[in-house]
């Protein structure tokens, strides 16, 4: 396997990243050695074993269905970029 | 006064001998005068601690005070301190003023320690060298030409070079361990789960775990007295008693038998940290343990299984970071694309954006099944080593780490290189056990340090295999000269 600078441009917008294009060759160069390294888990036979998620295979807990949490809104907000009337603002999505 | 223990400093704040106002200056002072030296602290709250040190001495006075009342520490700049800022060493949160407390930091002030500021890292916890901090590398205090380990390494710096007594730590690939074998320290990473991870920023949720970093068995186990804890708040938190973890440190070693991985002395490991090791051995056979060599075959895939869990993870918890509800936003957005993209690249250093994409790549359409699940049956192999491991014996010891502390700037050109300066420590993260980093002698001045693995919940089994060590040795209380 090998990222060219392609896959790097692809796999940086999924990840909603923007990168210089001058640092493109080192990410894709960094990348295949990284994924080289990873390259070695496919020699491991792995048929027949459980994925392991949590180290103590614990199952997610549940809790009452209450209302623990109170409004904590402008204390979250008073540290957002940019805020009005009580809500997030970003630049505008729908025509 | 800063080479004293905790129980030492406890016993003068509770007899009188100094209050917490004196010896919270004191370390003040020591890090005005220090910090430069090593970059160890990104924030000091120098007002705060001096308020929660007058409440501490109050405490003290009305016999209301408990065996950490008054004491000062360090917290790594990854747990959310209320009204103050907590960077997680990134230009993305350096605007950060965290809006509540992690439950580690709430549970220590309920202790009554006092907070002298928050630690330099590596920024997101990603790094073992701590040079991808944007405030700058840490330096180590046993040679600033040479780096402290990471990601913990400003805590590593901070207590090495008695700016703090103590400090807390995360480890989520060796992030603990490996800064205290490089620094001399004492660093225990407990059983995932041991410890609340709320309020401690995200890396890779299913290896995260807090711990404390100290310059001994003892205070290592009166700091995770008061971290240790069920938290509601925390869905991976374990529901399990804690034990008083000071109550066994004296138990007699007779008759423990101690396991020693063939893989863990294989090539890659320096020769004088393999002989350090090997003497450290010997005390423990001399002090009644039994030596048995055993085998994890599956050792040399936990770091290639490491960078696709961590980063799959990573890429996801990092997520939250789009400059929308706090931390760094670009300027003049054309669109919301332009929004998420510009204030990530800008607020994210190569490091963490290497990882991010790491992940995104791993987790996407097409790929889930060659990486991350495939990792995660790695991990299981990984785990089942260990299981069938502590079948035969109660404690594994090996290297915390292949070399002494390197040259800053010696690995930043190679990642690879850098992520294999974890070799020994991320397997026991994978398969969430606790281990614990001692030190064990010196190679040409710079510290070594021995790792115990423990099974799954033994943290007072392990603190007691240490503290007996430390009886016996003098290691730990070696102190870098320019820091006496």
């Amino acid at each position: 396997m090998s990222l060219d600078k392609t896959d790097v441009e692809k796999i940086a917008h999924l990840a909603r990243l923007a990168i210089d294009e001058a640092d493109i060759p080192d990410y894709a160069r960094d990348l295949n050695n990284i994924f080289g390294l990873v390259e070695q888990l496919s020699e491991a036979d792995t048929s027949d074993i459980t994925p392991m998620a949590h180290p103590l295979d614990a199952n997610q807990r549940l809790r009452a269905d209450k209302v623990t949490e109170v409004d904590q809104r402008e204390t979250f907000q008073a540290i957002a970029p940019k805020t009005e009337a009580g809500v997030y603002l970003v630049p505008q999505v729908i025509e | 006064m800063h080479n004293k223990t905790l129980s030492e400093l406890s016993t003068s704040l509770h007899n009188g001998d100094i209050s917490s106002v004196e010896l919270t200056q004191h370390y003040l002072d020591r890090i005005n005068k220090h910090n430069g030296e090593v970059n160890a602290f990104i924030t000091v709250t120098e007002d705060k601690a001096l308020e929660q040190a007058k409440v501490a001495d109050q405490q003290l006075q009305q016999k209301t005070a408990g065996p950490l009342t008054g004491i000062p520490l360090a917290h790594k700049d990854i747990f959310c301190t209320e009204g103050v800022r907590t960077s997680c060493a990134s230009k993305m949160l350096d605007n950060f003023i965290a809006p509540y407390n992690a439950t580690v930091v709430e549970k220590i002030n309920d202790a009554g320690m006092v907070t002298l500021g928050k630690t330099n890292m590596d920024e997101f916890a990603m790094g073992s060298s701590n040079e991808t901090s944007f405030y700058g590398p840490v330096k180590n205090p046993w040679d600033t030409n040479r780096v402290p380990g990471g990601s913990s390494g400003g805590s590593a710096a901070a207590v090495a070079a008695k700016l703090a007594p103590i400090a807390t730590g995360t480890d989520t690939g060796g992030s603990i361990r490996q800064p205290a074998s490089l620094c001399n320290l004492t660093g225990l990473k407990p059983t995932y789960g041991r410890i609340s991870r709320y309020g401690m920023i995200a890396f890779a949720s299913s290896l995260d775990q807090a711990g404390p970093m100290a310059n001994n068995a003892e205070d290592a186990a009166m700091l995770l007295n008061a971290m240790a804890g069920f938290d509601q708040r925390d869905s991976t938190s374990v529901e399990r008693d804690v034990p008083d973890y000071t109550a066994n440190l004296n138990d007699s070693l007779e008759g423990l038998k101690i396991g020693l991985p063939k893989e863990f002395f294989d090539k890659g490991l320096d020769s004088d940290v393999e002989a350090t090791i090997e003497a450290a051995i010997k005390t423990y056979e001399s002090l009644g343990a039994t030596i048995k060599e055993i085998t994890l075959p599956n050792t040399s895939l936990s770091v290639p299984t490491y960078y696709v869990v961590a980063p799959a993870e990573c890429s996801s918890n990092l997520s939250r970071m789009d400059g929308v509800r706090f931390g760094h936003r670009c300027e003049d957005p054309k669109d919301l694309t332009d929004l998420y993209e510009r204030s990530r690249g800008e607020g994210f250093g190569a490091e963490v954006k290497r990882r991010i994409m790491t992940g995104a790549y791993a987790l996407s359409a097409g790929y889930y099944d060659a990486y991350y699940l495939k990792a995660q049956q790695c991990r299981r192999l990984i785990s089942n080593d260990f299981k069938q491991a502590f079948d035969d014996v109660d404690v594994i010891m090996g290297p915390t780490a292949p070399t002494t502390a390197f040259n800053l700037g010696d690995k930043t050109d190679d990642p690879v290189a850098m992520y294999l300066a974890d070799i020994y420590t991320i397997s026991t993260n994978l398969a969430g056990l606790p281990g614990m980093s001692i030190p064990a002698g010196f190679v040409k001045g710079l510290p070594v340090g021995l790792q115990l693995i423990g099974n799954y919940f033994d943290e007072a089994r392990l603190l007691n295999i240490a503290n007996r060590y430390q009886q016996t040795t003098d290691w730990h209380k070696q102190t870098p000269a320019a820091f006496k």
